[in-house]
């Protein structure tokens, strides 16, 4: 909404590097200009252990410069120490455990989970760098006997389609013939991101201070 | 690397042998494994021996630099696959030559979590450290741990989990044991790398266990535990 630019708090969002190219066109097409994004390096993913302390780092040198912070980042295997620092600096986070879940939606990705447990899913980021953060994240360049040890139990590999897109779609199912899964895709687009992100952006609570805002969890 | 491959493994003395198998677990190399364990059994080595000073030893020199960050998720699975190797070897010999027993478990993965990578670390190790294991997989639901509980009878229960949405599964099976008044029967371990100790509490566990190792001398401290206990009801009964 033109003019309401003003009213806006300004926002900076830390999200997850995995999250950056979406989170950014999201900004773009909505003219979400009172949000600035900055991100913790996607590799965090396989250390888990290193992201609560990396978040409280990042969140404490952008302090003085917004009237808010909001994560953009699941739980991510921190097993709630993520939400324990975020809990402390008074930053909101998008609800949910990984980005699987909230670019499905909570209802839907649970009745999939539920369903087939065996179920391997891919973003459109993780296509994207499937070859270094997969492959070569696993090791299975160097050991490719190690397979069956990673995947033996995986059924499908479930591609959640961030956008419309032919090659990532080809790319997608090339990755589900090397890690010998049945390929299948649904669009989710940017599901609880978008919604989220929206929210997040609202002008109404622009006077309140940073750790007025509740936590959702 | 050439000169290493063609190392001929029986012509190092036992030292240099089990030092060598050492490395050879640390790098993964299954066929090495299995011929060293050979060798040291032609040797007439004891089973339970070439075992802990072998292998349990060499994999426990993995363990902490894996948790040092020095080696990652593949050299680990490389290397309990070379143990694996080794064990298969072992076990029927083992058998039969009554190695110590420390006590049995019953280990899986819960609900919806297919992660096994740890859990069989765990299983591998505490076979290795002389427990009886019986590893009942991934995906467990309560009816599944019951029966094997119930078939087994085991010391020990292990309950695995790596997803933020799957460990709070742990408190309903652990929830289950006290409904139907056995809960004490059993010494509960969890892990996994989400989890910590005041997690492991909240659900009502026994231990949480960091890993492989800390599980082993967990398990090991509680069973000498019982057995205290249980010597002193047999006395007290004696009285
Ligand atoms: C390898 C891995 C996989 C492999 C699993 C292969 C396999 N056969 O297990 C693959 C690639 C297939 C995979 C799949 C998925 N994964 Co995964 N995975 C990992 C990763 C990188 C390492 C886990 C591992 O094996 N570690 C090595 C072992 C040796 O360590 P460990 O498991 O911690 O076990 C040690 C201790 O914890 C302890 N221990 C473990 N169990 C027990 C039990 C007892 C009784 C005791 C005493 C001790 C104990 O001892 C062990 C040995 O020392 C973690 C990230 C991480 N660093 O933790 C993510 C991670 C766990 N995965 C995650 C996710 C989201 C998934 C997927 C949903 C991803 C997807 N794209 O679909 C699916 C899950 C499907 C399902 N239903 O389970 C998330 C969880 C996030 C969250 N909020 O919970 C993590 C944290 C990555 C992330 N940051 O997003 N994954």
């Amino acid at each position: 909404m033109p003019g309401e630019s003003l009213t806006r708090p300004s926002t900076l969002l830390i999200a997850c590097g995995a999250l950056a190219r979406e989170v950014k066109h999201l900004l773009d097409v909505n003219g979400w200009s009172h949000m600035t994004l900055t991100c913790l390096p996607a590799d965090l993913h396989n250390t888990p252990q290193q992201i609560p302390g990396a978040m409280r780092r990042k969140i404490r040198a952008s302090r003085d410069r917004y009237d808010r912070i909001v994560a953009l980042y699941g739980d991510c295997g921190t097993g709630g120490l993520l939400d324990d620092v975020l809990r402390d600096e008074g930053v909101e986070r998008i609800p949910g455990p990984h980005c699987y879940q909230f670019y499905m939606g909570t209802d839907d990705f649970t009745r999939l989970a539920e369903a087939e447990p065996g179920t391997f899913f891919l973003t459109d980021y993780l296509v994207r760098h499937f070859d270094r953060l997969i492959i070569k994240g696993l090791g299975l360049d160097r050991f490719p006997q190690l397979r069956d040890d990673y995947f033996g139990h995986y059924v499908q590999l479930v591609y959640l389609a961030q956008t419309e897109d032919p090659e990532l779609d080809k790319a997608a199912q090339a990755a589900a013939e090397r890690l010998g899964l049945i390929y299948a895709r649904r669009l989710t687009g940017y599901g609880e991101l978008e919604t989220f992100m929206a929210e997040a952006g609202h002008g109404d609570n622009a006077v309140q201070p940073v750790p007025a805002m509740r936590l959702s969890r | 690397m050439s000169e290493e491959d063609d190392l001929d493994l029986s012509s190092l003395n036992d030292e240099e042998l089990v030092q060598q198998m050492h490395d050879d677990l640390y790098d993964g190399l299954k066929e090495e494994i299995e011929e060293g364990v050979n060798i040291l059994l032609e040797r007439g080595w004891q089973p339970y021996d070439v075992l802990t000073k072998a292998l349990v030893e060499g994999m426990r020199i993995v363990g902490i630099d894996f948790r040092d960050g020095i080696l990652f998720v593949p050299e680990v699975l490389m290397a309990a696959n070379a143990m694996k190797g080794g064990m298969a070897i072992l076990r029927p010999l083992l058998a039969e030559t009554g190695a110590p027993k420390m006590g049995k478990m019953v280990i899986g993965t819960v609900k919806g979590d297919i992660h096994d990578i740890g859990k069989n670390l765990v299983s591998m190790m505490m076979e290795g450290a002389g427990f009886e294991v019986v590893d009942i997989g991934i995906n467990n639901a309560v009816e599944d741990y019951l029966a094997a509980l119930e078939e087994h009878q085991p010391d020990i229960l292990g309950m695995s989990a790596l997803l933020t949405t799957t460990m709070p599964y742990m408190k309903v099976v652990i929830e289950a044991l006290k409904e139907k008044g056995i809960r004490s029967d059993y010494v509960v371990l969890v892990g996994g790398a989400p989890l910590n100790e005041a997690f492991g509490e909240a659900v009502g566990a026994d231990a949480y266990c960091r890993d492989a190792a800390v599980a082993v001398e967990t398990a090991k401290s509680f069973m000498s535990r019982r057995q205290g206990s249980a010597l002193a009801g047999l006395q007290a009964a004696g009285d």
